[in-house]
């Protein structure tokens, strides 16, 4: 780190012995102690297992396209869904974020690199060890866990070793998300450029350092949960062993106590997304930036005390269902006021419609009627009538892909030329986002219906009425799947140095220190951190 | 040229054949691409109905009001359009509002939400109580009082395999139908008590407004009153395992006449069922008995043909160890089931004579006859280590 005074010239590097420019080879990258390396290599792998957790996807929505078993035997249809939603919950959705947040962090706070740069490089090379893992508990005997990405005891007892491996991988995955919590903390809190007040930094920072909070205080809970059901199949506790005197709903209290603020930590950092991208494209300043804050803290702060919601249905006291009733539908204020604040953004802005802003609007649009079926589900009543069935499985995948997903795949086109150096392919981009769009409504907006009409939840097979909506889900999951190839062609087009080349600031109303910076962003940025007015 | 003729004529037939085989809606199940919760036979299932409808309105009002607004602003505020962008960026006046409408908002709608919750959750004073035990994968149901005090029996999915494999047309009760339904009487609040005898499985029947995760070790009760006599239908609704998607759950309501006749019905059987559990069976009648017990109860995972799958299923085709063991190992893995496996205790779902009969049958079926020691179990050996 460099240990200079401040009115040295930036070309002269303070380490006698620092390499001028990165690393040559593979050791550039298995040693990288680089944030911006380091970013890239994050997306990278989530990238991948985006296309490896859509395969498992488009595999169960084949088998269901018409009642009855064609293709797969439920117990590995029940391993397809089941890694499925692992694979894109820690290693789609959750790297991708820890990505942005290393490019972008020390570049909106003018802060040279992240607080721990080899921790860093840990916190990565941890998840494909956890993926491999993932993926070869296919090749165990018995298969994957077929239990769920919730693993409930006492299911996830029967299960052969690759349940193991699943839980070997979720402690993995977990450190590399404990460690990369407390890397974006300390870097947030120590390492800002004079001048850039709490107040003052972009909300992305915002986001994520309110969510490194969550997965600090989260993961281990996970962590114990799983512990735990490793030592009720292995080593003779009875945590959740009924018969022995222990309570399977405990899995539960200690899974989602966990689970709750993980669907935080999963939309956090993309309300920071869109937080940046609909201000610079409506020409305009982020309305309510304080609120913004608050309405954040508070999502964070209310995500710790509504877990139940997720166990409506396991036989709680009265008492018990109104309050997680009430905490629940209290979320929708905070979240309610976040939405309004984006649209009070674009009310009398200058606004242009480059793919970074079609995704953030379509973000807004989609995710708040997740957001709504959320609010719906949160009424204990009407949980009870659709719990464990397809409307559950709608709402989620609104919020996590119209939301998680498009923020991120915003932000992609936002910074990359940022990244690059060129100007991605903006007709491409437009196309990548009507056909996702259109084809992630056809996919997932039927399900809302067969929910509501009753069809449950991790079925390999179906009732003849419900077949209809079924393939209509399924014909849209594969030109959804298919669309995000649109994508990688995209990227690998700019990456490869095809297109315009692209100036420091390329968007007319980008506001933030990163656009103050060469693109693509020097290897070595802000080594003299900037003065903020 | 005929022959492509002949192929383009049998594949209409076909098309046209498949168009004529319509799906009709289920009595008492799902209708064709329903779009909505059903109305429901229970007041309880009616109310959920309203609430969510209630939610729905209010939401899509907000929705259409904000994106209308926002929608406006796409069209208006374009700087293709020479929109020239304003610079306000705070409001406390409409922060404050946008923050307490909403509030205010929420606390309307948890109010008869309440109510429900409340309502739902009063099982007391109920006119009949009956217990439903999830298993690995079928429903026990046992009636704890009234005409049918003590009649118990399994509940399986009778869509045949065939069905479910192609290999047969299918019904438009495909799934949710069942060979012994849980029988209750029109008008009388029913108190459900829930359980399981395994994993997690959940008890629910939309037209009757109920969801109860079955949970072993643990009882949880809900209650129900159906409105009209008929047939309703519903489904396990928490995964437990390869077969969660073939154990439905099937309502019958019958009129307090025809309840308390087939209660008399079911005591009588009972009674004459009941195997006197000190006879001696010859091999040939444990067999005969014994393959029934198994096609109830053990194909699912040991297959009909013995081979099961390994590792998951072991093969009782060939096993030197157990099924060709000593008899008391297998009687104790019948009964009490293997930890950490999917093999489950049969002990509280079967007599000692099935225990018996189905034993004999694995030790003499496929190529186990003659092979072994103790090829015949009397229920007398079961009882005994009981």
């Amino acid at each position: 780190m460099s240990s200079i005074a401040a009115d040295h010239v930036p070309a002269q590097h303070g380490h006698d012995d620092h390499a001028h420019g990165p690393q040559k080879g593979w050791r550039r990258w298995l040693f990288a102690t680089n944030h911006k390396d380091i970013g890239t290599m994050y997306l990278i792998f989530s990238f991948m297992m985006l296309l490896e957790g859509g395969t498992l996807a488009l595999l169960l929505r084949t088998e269901l396209f018409e009642p009855g078993l064609q293709f797969f035997q439920p117990d590995l249809f029940n391993q397809f869904t089941t890694m499925h939603g692992i694979i894109m919950v820690f290693g789609a959705i959750m790297p991708a974020f820890v990505g942005f947040a290393n490019w972008m962090i020390p570049l909106q706070i003018g802060a040279s690199d992240m607080a721990f740069a080899r921790m860093n490089n840990f916190s990565f090379w941890l998840l494909p060890v956890g993926a491999i893992l993932l993926t070869t508990s296919f090749f165990m005997p018995g298969g994957a866990t077929a239990a769920g990405w919730t693993l409930y005891a006492p299911l996830s007892q029967q299960m052969g070793p690759g349940m193991d491996f699943a839980i070997l991988a979720i402690h993995i995955l977990g450190a590399s998300s404990i460690m990369g919590a407390i890397n974006i903390v300390v870097t947030v809190l120590g390492m800002r450029a004079p001048g850039m007040t709490l107040m003052k930094m972009p909300l992305f920072c915002w986001t994520w350092l309110i969510t490194a909070y969550l997965l600090i205080a989260v993961m281990p809970v996970l962590a114990a949960a799983v512990t735990m059901l490793l030592t009720d199949r292995h080593f003779g506790t009875a945590f959740f062993n009924a018969a022995a005197g222990g309570d399977p709903v405990l899995y539960q209290h200690v899974f989602w106590f966990f689970g709750h603020p993980e669907v935080y930590i999963m939309i956090l950092p993309a309300f920071g997304i869109v937080s940046a991208i609909v201000p610079a494209f409506s020409r305009k300043p982020l309305f309510g930036y304080a609120s913004m804050v608050y309405a954040t803290a508070a999502i964070a702060i209310l995500s710790f005390l509504v877990w139940a919601h997720h166990m409506f249905a396991t036989g709680m006291p009265v008492t018990g269902q109104l309050y997680f009733m009430y905490a629940t539908m209290l979320i929708s204020i905070p979240t309610g006021v976040k939405i309004f604040n984006w649209v009070a953004t674009m009310w009398r802005g200058s606004l242009s419609f480059e793919t970074p802003m079609l995704f953030a609007i379509g973000f807004i649009f989609v995710f708040t009627v997740g957001g709504f079926t959320g609010l719906i589900l949160a009424v204990a009543p009407i949980d009870i009538a659709v719990h464990d069935t397809y409307y559950v499985v709608a709402h989620f995948h609104y919020v996590l892909v119209a939301g998680s997903l498009f923020a991120l795949f915003g932000g992609a086109y936002y910074w990359l030329p940022k990244w690059t150096g060129r100007m991605y392919d903006e007709r491409l981009g437009k196309l990548h986002f009507w056909s996702s769009l259109i084809s992630f409504n056809i996919t997932f907006f039927p399900m809302h219906f067969l929910g509501l009409a009753g069809m449950p939840r991790r079925y390999a097979d179906y009732a003849l009425q419900f077949t209809d909506f079924h393939q209509i889900a399924t014909i849209g999951a594969f030109w959804f799947g298919l669309s995000q190839l649109i994508f990688l062609y995209v990227v690998l087009k700019a990456y490869s140095g095809r297109g315009e080349p692209a100036p420091a600031k390329p968007w007319e109303g980008a506001e933030g220190l990163e656009w103050t910076v060469p693109s693509p962003a020097p290897f070595h940025t802000f080594e003299e951190p900037p003065v903020v007015k | 040229m005929k022959k492509v003729r002949g192929v383009l004529g049998a594949s209409t037939l076909l098309l046209t054949g498949a168009a004529a085989a319509q799906v009709g809606n289920m009595p008492g199940g799902p209708r064709v691409n329903q779009l909505n919760l059903p109305e429901g036979v229970s007041v309880i299932a009616q109310d959920i109905a309203w609430l969510h409808w209630m939610m729905l309105i209010i939401c899509t009002i907000i929705f259409v009001g904000v994106f209308g607004v926002m929608f406006y602003s796409i069209i208006r505020h374009r700087k293709s359009r020479g929109y020239k962008a304003s610079q306000f960026h705070e409001h406390l006046g409409v922060e404050v509002a946008w923050t307490v409408i909403p509030f205010l908002i929420v606390i309307g709608m948890a109010l008869p939400a309440t109510r429900t919750v409340v309502a739902m959750k009063d099982t007391s004073n109920s006119d009949l109580t009956v217990k439903a035990v999830g298993y690995q994968w079928k429903w026990g149901y046992e009636y704890l009082d009234g005409a049918a005090k003590d009649v118990k029996f399994l509940s399986t999915l009778s869509t045949p395999h065939s069905q479910i494999m192609g290999t047969e047309p299918r019904t438009d009760l495909y799934l949710m139908e069942v060979d012994n339904p849980l029988v209750v009487p029109v008008d009388k609040k029913v108190r459900v008590v829930v359980t399981s005898a395994d994993v997690i499985h959940s008890w629910m029947v939309p037209d009757l407004g109920v969801k109860q995760d079955a949970i072993p070790g643990f009882l949880r009760d809900i209650w129900f009153r159906a409105q009209k006599v008929g047939t309703y239908r519903g489904q396990c609704a928490e995964l437990c395992g390869k077969d969660h998607a073939f154990m439905p759950i099937v309502v019958e309501v019958l009129s307090q006449e025809d309840y308390d006749a087939w209660a008399a019905e079911q005591r009588q059987a009972m009674a004459a069922a009941a195997d006197d559990p000190n006879k001696e069976w010859t091999a040939e009648e444990l067999i005969a008995r014994g393959e029934k017990v198994y096609a109830a109860n053990c194909v699912a995972c040991h297959q009909a043909s013995g081979k099961g799958m390994p590792p998951t299923f072991p093969a009782l085709d060939g096993d030197e160890k157990i099924v060709l063991g000593p008899k008391d190992p297998q009687i104790d893995i019948v009964l009490d089931g293997v930890a950490g496996t999917a093999m489950a205790p049969f002990r509280d779902r079967m007599s000692d004579t099935e225990i018996a009969a189905v034993i004999t049958y694995t030790r003499n079926a496929w190529s186990n006859a003659g092979k072994g020691s103790d090829p015949v179990v009397q229920p007398s050996d079961v009882s005994a280590k009981r």
